[in-house]
């Protein structure tokens, strides 16, 4: 039993023959599968053994300068933080960022992989690759890997010769383009606070200090957020880390314990 | 959820979808656009999962196009639903190897197949020349009818009914859309889950085209590059 890892290819995959048994199929290159009658059952327990970075918060928004991403740092295994400083957003170019949500080898190995396809087609084509490219070439990886257990909620964020770029892929072959995405199991809290502070003609200062706020209060309420919340941004001449706060630190910016009035006090007993 | 429904009108066809891209409890998005215009003259209004969907409907759209290339003469509707239909049966039955994948693993077979059926229920809609305006009702079990009028997903039962007492045929296009926005009406009132945003198109001698947008709530929408 074979796994077809053609997708994984950058080149088109080699026909040709290696094995007697595959003689007249196609012999793209290939991994051997695990021998049990319970493959899904496998796969499962497999998953959970490997996938850290389940809960997570990542935001990603297009404004007038570009495009701002953030994302937390933390990484747990059920209720175990494995990890607070995390990289989620992940540099595929100078010109475009990935964010990870879901399973951590997954995004990192794919997007890894889109960055060497995305330079490939840089040296093919003398041009860097447009957003709305590369998100389609990640979406239509993931898209034949569909069903397989891949873990993937990702955005592609980035600047090409159209201006500004955003999508929105994950793992069941899904791709949105959006001016405005939070993906993983933050994402509510972190989509509470930027729909409502969203404005399309905001500074980059504006918008970074939106980016970090909705970061920052959804690692307040997710149990499976935290750690630093990273901020980066996407203009003409490629991204730039913004920042990268230590949320408890945020905490004390955002939200200041109020001294509270003393409902009752208690009173001395004289006497008696 | 999913709401998709059209109709067929006395020169003209209409299909309207909901345009909210919902992943369990989030809204990611409230202005994908579920209808794409196949060719000159077709529409295909797609529900189902979101990669299955665009993939599909893609896949469609480029073999007809392919088709009309090598031959130099477009398929008709009647001629693009038979198609789609039979790409959907295909994957279908394909998806029978998974369970021979199963059973392959016991018998460690070296050889390795595999592929879904296409969760989609599609509408389809065209204008021929020869036969006029026309409906297809194609669902990802691979059913085709020609319909007069024909709905998908939550919003299905109440468009449906709607559709069925005010339907009638020859509409014009001031009915039609009237109708159509009573169905979206009813949705928005009676549906629990109901989508904020509706896209309406439609198909006639003059070809396929977006008709209008009906929206609650605005989506920031793409600046122009």
């Amino acid at each position: 039993m074979k796994l077809d890892t053609a997708g994984m290819e950058s080149a088109a995959p080699v026909w040709g023959s290696h094995n007697e048994l595959v003689d007249g199929f196609s012999a793209a290159p290939s991994f051997e599968l695990p021998n049990t009658t319970d493959f899904d059952g496998f796969q499962k327990e497999a998953i959970q053994m490997v996938k850290p970075a389940k809960g997570t918060t990542t935001l990603a928004f297009i404004f007038k300068e570009g495009v701002m991403v953030a994302a937390d740092s933390r990484a747990s295994m059920g209720g175990y933080i494995s990890s607070q400083s995390v990289k989620k957003i992940i540099e595929i170019n100078p010109y475009m960022l990935g964010t990870m949500a879901g399973g951590a080898a997954d995004c990192q190995f794919w997007h890894r992989n889109l960055g060497i396809k995305c330079r490939l087609h840089e040296l093919a084509n003398k041009r860097r690759i447009s957003v709305t490219g590369a998100s389609k070439l990640l979406a239509n990886i993931l898209y034949s890997y569909r069903g397989m257990g891949l873990s993937v909620g990702t955005m592609i964020a980035g600047w090409d010769e159209t201006g500004p770029g955003l999508y929105y892929v994950d793992n069941e072959g899904g791709r949105l383009k959006g001016m405005r995405f939070s993906v993983g199991s933050g994402s509510p809290y972190a989509y509470g606070v930027l729909d409502n502070g969203y404005r399309y003609d905001m500074s980059v200062e504006e918008a970074a200090e939106l980016a970090r706020r909705a970061i920052y209060h959804a690692t307040f309420r997710d149990g499976a957020s935290g750690g630093v919340a990273s901020v980066y941004y996407v203009g003409p001449n490629g991204w730039k880390k913004l920042s990268g706060d230590d949320v408890g630190e945020l905490h004390y910016r955002y939200y200041p314990v109020m001294p509270s009035t003393v409902e009752q006090e208690m009173v001395e007993v004289t006497g008696a | 959820m999913e709401c998709v429904f059209g109709l067929v009108g006395n020169d003209f066809a209409i299909v309207a979808a909901d345009t909210s891209a919902v992943h369990s409890i989030l809204v990611h998005k409230s202005n994908e656009d579920k209808i794409m215009i196949l060719d000159s003259h077709k529409l295909i209004a797609a529900s189902g999962e979101s990669g299955d969907r665009v993939q599909f409907t893609e896949y469609i759209q480029k073999n007809v196009a392919l088709y009309q290339f090598r031959n130099g003469i477009p398929l008709t509707t009647a001629a693009a639903a038979n198609f789609t239909r039979g790409e959907l049966a295909t994957a279908l039955r394909k998806s029978l190897s998974y369970l021979f994948f199963l059973v392959s693993t016991i018998v460690n077979n070296d050889i390795w197949f595999f592929q879904n059926p296409y969760f989609v229920n599609i509408l389809l809609a065209g204008y021929d020349k020869e036969t006029g305006p026309s409906l297809f009702y194609i669902d990802y079990i691979a059913t085709l009818h020609k319909v007069d009028k024909g709905a998908f997903g939550y919003g299905s039962y109440f468009s449906l009914a709607m559709m069925d007492r005010h339907y009638h045929s020859g509409m014009t296009v001031e009915e039609a859309i009237d109708l159509v926005d009573k169905c979206i009406m009813e949705i928005r009132s009676r549906l629990v889950v109901a989508p904020p945003n509706f896209v309406i198109k439609i198909v006639d001698k003059d070809g396929a085209r977006e008709y209008a947008w009906r929206e609650s709530v605005k989506d920031a929408a793409v600046p122009l590059a």
